[in-house]
Order: structure tokens, then C-alpha cells, then sequence
């Protein structure tokens, strides 16, 4: 049995005890990158040798009793678009192959704090855009549980090397679901938090109102423990909310008697698959054997979430990747006499297709004369969606539905049709719209074998009450419990 | 018919300093009309009575002390530079 079937609390314990030791944590992810990383392709770096030296050192202070940290010694993967300090950090771009950091995200630094270990750097869609790992300039991620199938994006990379055992957990971002949409299709624990709960400090831009760091986990509990781990105001993100951290892990009791659930019909309508609808109608009857009571609601604008959202992010991903110039940092093209023909070459060599895609639909919905019509009208779309949960909110503590509307597909399934692409994430965007947490939960598996997963939306910063409910979910049913077979 | 142009086309890729080939062009001009034409439904919505939302944090120009810190040091500030020289990044003449 792996030890990373085991969660952090009985792992801390078991270090506590001198049972293991971190070099035994360390090794034991590097054995099993070893074993599977031809597969699986999750990795883009590996940092392995000042892993095991920091595993010693950690060691040392074992010996010393100096392991207070609930997450000391603990192996981590990091999303390849947060900057770490001389560890290579790409954003699973060619623009960035040889990009070395100068400081540390403060995700990072938290984490140094800490005292987790850095096993290496994850794959996901260039600049985070994609939902299947299938834009990553440098390698394709497969689904653990079927290799032929994408572990979903943009954090694929994330969820594969959790789901896969080659680390005990890891760090995503979630721009419109790149962190829950691969959690679910890897049969793993994803959360975005609340809009401003994590610091964005060093996390590469993708589009700024709407970016989130978070925690992918095989357990809720361990999901709390490491959200509480990277939270919290940081002076260097004024978008970080002064708010307090709350000690997420004691939210849970295992008791949702009296829960209040909204469960919004456009959620299990047109475009969501049977099974997802299904597995989701049967976890709501787990739900309210522990306790809780549901009632259909309506989010009534979640069909324009999608427009809107590709007008928005779109335009701030322009703004924000006019940063590569091929100046400062990055590829610089041999092609070019004059300045303005160098950015021109030297974005046009670095960026893939989904990315100049984004780019120039970004660029058109903020040019002069379009400005009104697309991207303002979808800022105003925006406030309605952002209201339809405020709405619902007034009278329930979490919303229900499923995280995407189908199991994942194949690899070179959807390459092709990007609008096809963009609708496997239709009921996490609207998440990111209006700046709510969302947790997706493993609730099931489709006839082909690959997880489904159910997701839990909270109040702005309420992450405590969609972990309660999700870790109650989780512990009367067996779904957490179950590994692919690689 | 696309309602884009390939001038348009040309245009946006300008603004985004972005080298396109002929082809990638043509490319572009129908992506682009597929997803202007996806984002066009949201003109079903009356949002004549509706404020923007540019973010969702009730919060505004955040502030700090005005306090001097040291900065990067150069030589990690030009360390990922494709050319560099003596602590300048060194790029193709601005001025003719």
C-alpha cells in the first residue's frame, strides 16, 4: 500500500512517532514518479535533488522533535504557472521554456513555512487555458484512470500526479475551473477558493479578476489543512482580502442535520449527461440520509456564464501576456530587425494556438468600437450571475450540482472544436464569476470506469461550510477510497 | 460571410503584436466569428439598468506606508534577459 493512501493527519502522526521519516515520504514519491511518470507525464520538472536534501534536514529536526507544522514533511507538486525561486517555472509554454524565478510566490513561501517538500513542477494547458492538458506545449497528462482519456485541465497536471500517487498532494489554479473540472475527472478533491483568499503573488496572470490558487487533495481533510497552509492577506496582493483564516480543518464535525441545499435546475438540465445527473441525485440522497434538506432553486443567467466569461477572461489574458515581449524574460526570435517586429515574431513563435486565440478575441472585445458591445456588456452580464447566487444565498447554505456535465473524454476528442472544448466547463465557470468558493468531491464513476464529481458552491468566504458538508459526503460514502490501476 | 473582416483581422493582431501568416489569418477570421457570434446571445439580456462588474471584492485603491525597500538586485533582474549587457537589457534600436 502506498503511503499516500494515508491522509496527512495519520501521516504527521506517524512521523511524530518516528514510524517513517520525511526521507521515506520523499522516496516514496520519487519511487512512484519512477514507476508511473511514463504514463502519466504529470511532471514538467522534478526538483529531486534539493528535495531529498531538504528531506534531511527535516529528518534532523524529526530527531530533535522540532515537527510541529500539521504539514511538516509533507511532498507537494506545483502547478507549473506559480513561480518558484531557481526551480523552472514554464506555464507549459515555449515563451517561458528556459524561465528561471527570481523570488518566490507567496503561495511558496507559505508553503517553505510550512516546512512541505517540493518535489517538482506539474503540466497543465499553456497559460492555463484549456480544460484537458492538451495545450501544454510540452506534453500531453493522462488520466490515471484511463490513459487514453485527459485528466481534464487546466490543472491537469495537478490532479494526475495526486490521483496517481505520485505526490500526497498538490497546488492548481482556477480561472473557470481548472482546478475542479480535473479534480473531478481524476476522482480526486479540488477546491477554488473564495476570490482573494489565497495570494496571487507570483502566480503568472491569466485573468485577474477571476484567478485563484487551491489546494488538490485525496481528502477533504487534508484539502482544509492545506488551504489553511496558503491563506491569508499578503502585501504584495492588494487583491488579497484582509479577512481572517479560519481553522478550516474544525469545520469537520461530520454533522449537516438541518443543512440547507439548493440544488439549481439549469445544473442537472440540457447539456448535462445522464450519469452526472444521476450520480449527483444519488449523492443528494446521501446528503439528506445525514440530515440536510435540498430544494430545486434557479440560477436563471448560468446559460450566458460561458459568453461572458470567454469575453472577459479573454480580454484580461490579453492585457496580461502583452508582458511577453521577449525583453525581460522568455524566448526572444533571431527573426527580427526592428523592435516592433521582434514582440510581433517573438509572440508569434511562443505562443500556441489556444493562446493567440485568446489573445486576439481579447484584443477585438477591447479594441475601439467593440469595447460597449462585448466586453462591457459581458461586466454587466457579470453582475447578474454574481447576483443569481446572492439571491440564492439568502436562503441556503450551499449550492449542489455536478462539476462537469459528462466523464472525461478522450485524448484528441474535442481538440479541434474549441466552442465543444469550452462547454465542458459551464457549471464552474459561473463559480469564478461571482468569486464564491467551489469544492468538487469524487461522488461516483461512469460505465467506462472514470470518476464523476460532485461540487459544493459556498458563500464568499465560507470555504468552512462547503468542506462540512463535502467531508460529511465523503465519509458515508467509499468513493475516496478507490485507486486507478496504473 | 463572416461579419469579420480579414483587415480586422489584421488589424487585431497588430494591436496584439502578434505575427500572422495569410493563413492563420483566414483561420482567425472564422474562429473569431464563431465565438463573436456565441457571444452575441448575450444581447438577449436588457442590462441597460446594470452596473459592471469589474471584480467582486467590496473593497478599493488599496494602500500601503510609502516605506523605501531594497530592490532586486540587477544582475537577478537581468538574469532571464535574452541579451543583456553590463546590467542594461539590450533590444533592436527604438529610434531611427
Amino acid at each position: 500500500m502506498s503511503l499516500f493512501e494515508q491522509k496527512v493527519s495519520e501521516l504527521h502522526e506517524r512521523l511524530h512517532k518516528k514510524e517513517i521519516s520525511v526521507t521515506d515520504l520523499v522516496d516514496e514519491s520519487y519511487k512512484r514518479i519512477g514507476q508511473v511518470e511514463d504514463k502519466v507525464k504529470a511532471f514538467l520538472t522534478l526538483d529531486e535533488e534539493n528535495a531529498r536534501n531538504q528531506a534531511k534536514r527535516l529528518d534532523d529536526q524529526l530527531v530533535k522533535g522540532e515537527n510541529e507544522g500539521a504539514l511538516f514533511g509533507m511532498p507537494i507538486g506545483v502547478k507549473d504557472n506559480i513561480v518558484t525561486k531557481n526551480l523552472r517555472t514554464t506555464c507549459a509554454s515555449k515563451i517561458l521554456e528556459n524561465f528561471d524565478p527570481i523570488y518566490d510566490a507567496t503561495v511558496v513561501q507559505k508553503l517553505q513555512k510550512a516546512e512541505t517538500v517540493t518535489i517538482g513542477k506539474l503540466n497543465m494547458d499553456e497559460f492555463a487555458m484549456g480544460s484537458s492538458n492538451e495545450n501544454s506545449a510540452f506534453q500531453a497528462t493522462r488520466n490515471p484512470w484511463n490513459t487514453e482519456y485527459v485528466p481534464g485541465g487546466s490543472s491537469g497536471g495537478s490532479a494526475a500526479s495526486v490521483a496517481s500517487g505520485e505526490v500526497l498532494f498538490s497546488l492548481g489554479s482556477d480561472t473557470g475551473g481548472s482546478i475542479r473540472q480535473p479534480a473531478a475527472y481524476c476522482g480526486v478533491v479540488g477546491l477554488k477558493p473564495t476570490y482573494g483568499r489565497v495570494s496571487r503573488f507570483g502566480l503568472v496572470a491569466f485573468a485577474s479578476s477571476l484567478d485563484q490558487i487551491g489546494p488538490v487533495t485525496r481528502t477533504v481533510e487534508d484539502n482544509a489543512y492545506l488551504l489553511e497552509a496558503i491563506s491569508g492577506v499578503d502585501p504584495m496582493d492588494s487583491t488579497s482580502a484582509n479577512v481572517d483564516v479560519p481553522n478550516f480543518v474544525n469545520s469537520l464535525t461530520g454533522d449537516v442535520r438541518g443543512l440547507k441545499i439548493a440544488v439549481p435546475k439549469e445544473y442537472l438540465g440540457e447539456g448535462v449527461g445522464e450519469e452526472a445527473r444521476n450520480s449527483v441525485l444519488e449523492a443528494l440522497k446521501v446528503l439528506e440520509g445525514l440530515g440536510a434538506e435540498w430544494e430545486e432553486v434557479s440560477l436563471p443567467h448560468s446559460k450566458y456564464a460561458l459568453a461572458a466569461y470567454y469575453l472577459l477572461s479573454s480580454s484580461e489574458a490579453s492585457a496580461n501576456l502583452s508582458r511577453f515581449d521577449g525583453v525581460r524574460y522568455g524566448h526572444r526570435t533571431d527573426n527580427a530587425e526592428t523592435l516592433i517586429e521582434m514582440y510581433k515574431q517573438t509572440r508569434a513563435e511562443g505562443f500556441g494556438d489556444e493562446v493567440k486565440r485568446r489573445i486576439m478575441l481579447g484584443t477585438f472585445s477591447l479594441s475601439s468600437g467593440y469595447y460597449d458591445a462585448y466586453y462591457k456588456k459581458a461586466q454587466k452580464v457579470r453582475t447578474l450571475i454574481k447576483k443569481d447566487f446572492e439571491d440564492v444565498f439568502e436562503k441556503y447554505d450551499v449550492i449542489v450540482g455536478p462539476t462537469t456535465p459528462t466523464p472525461a473524454f478522450k485524448i484528441g476528442e474535442k481538440v479541434d472544436d474549441p466552442l465543444t472544448m469550452y462547454a465542458n466547463d459551464i457549471l464552474t465557470i459561473p463559480v469564478n464569476l461571482a468569486g464564491v468558493p467551489g469544492i468538487s468531491v469524487p461522488c461516483g464513476f461512469a460505465a467506462n470506469g472514470l470518476p464523476l464529481g460532485l461540487q459544493m458552491i459556498g458563500k464568499h468566504f465560507d470555504e468552512s461550510t462547503i468542506y462540512r458538508a463535502a467531508h460529511a459526503f465523503e465519509q458515508a460514502t467509499d468513493f475516496h477510497k478507490q485507486f486507478p490501476k496504473l | 460571410m463572416s461579419r469579420i473582416s480579414m483587415e480586422q483581422v489584421k488589424h487585431v493582431a497588430h494591436l496584439a503584436r502578434l505575427a500572422i501568416t495569410e493563413e492563420e489569418a483566414k483561420q482567425f477570421q472564422h474562429q473569431l466569428d464563431q465565438m463573436i457570434s456565441f457571444a452575441e446571445q448575450l444581447n438577449e439580456l436588457d442590462t441597460d439598468q446594470v452596473n459592471p462588474t469589474s471584480h467582486v471584492l467590496d473593497m478599493k485603491n488599496v494602500m500601503r506606508e510609502d516605506v523605501a525597500k531594497p530592490g532586486l538586485p540587477v544582475e537577478e533582474v537581468v538574469k532571464n534577459a535574452p541579451d543583456s549587457k553590463e546590467g542594461y537589457i539590450r533590444v533592436p534600436s527604438i529610434i531611427e
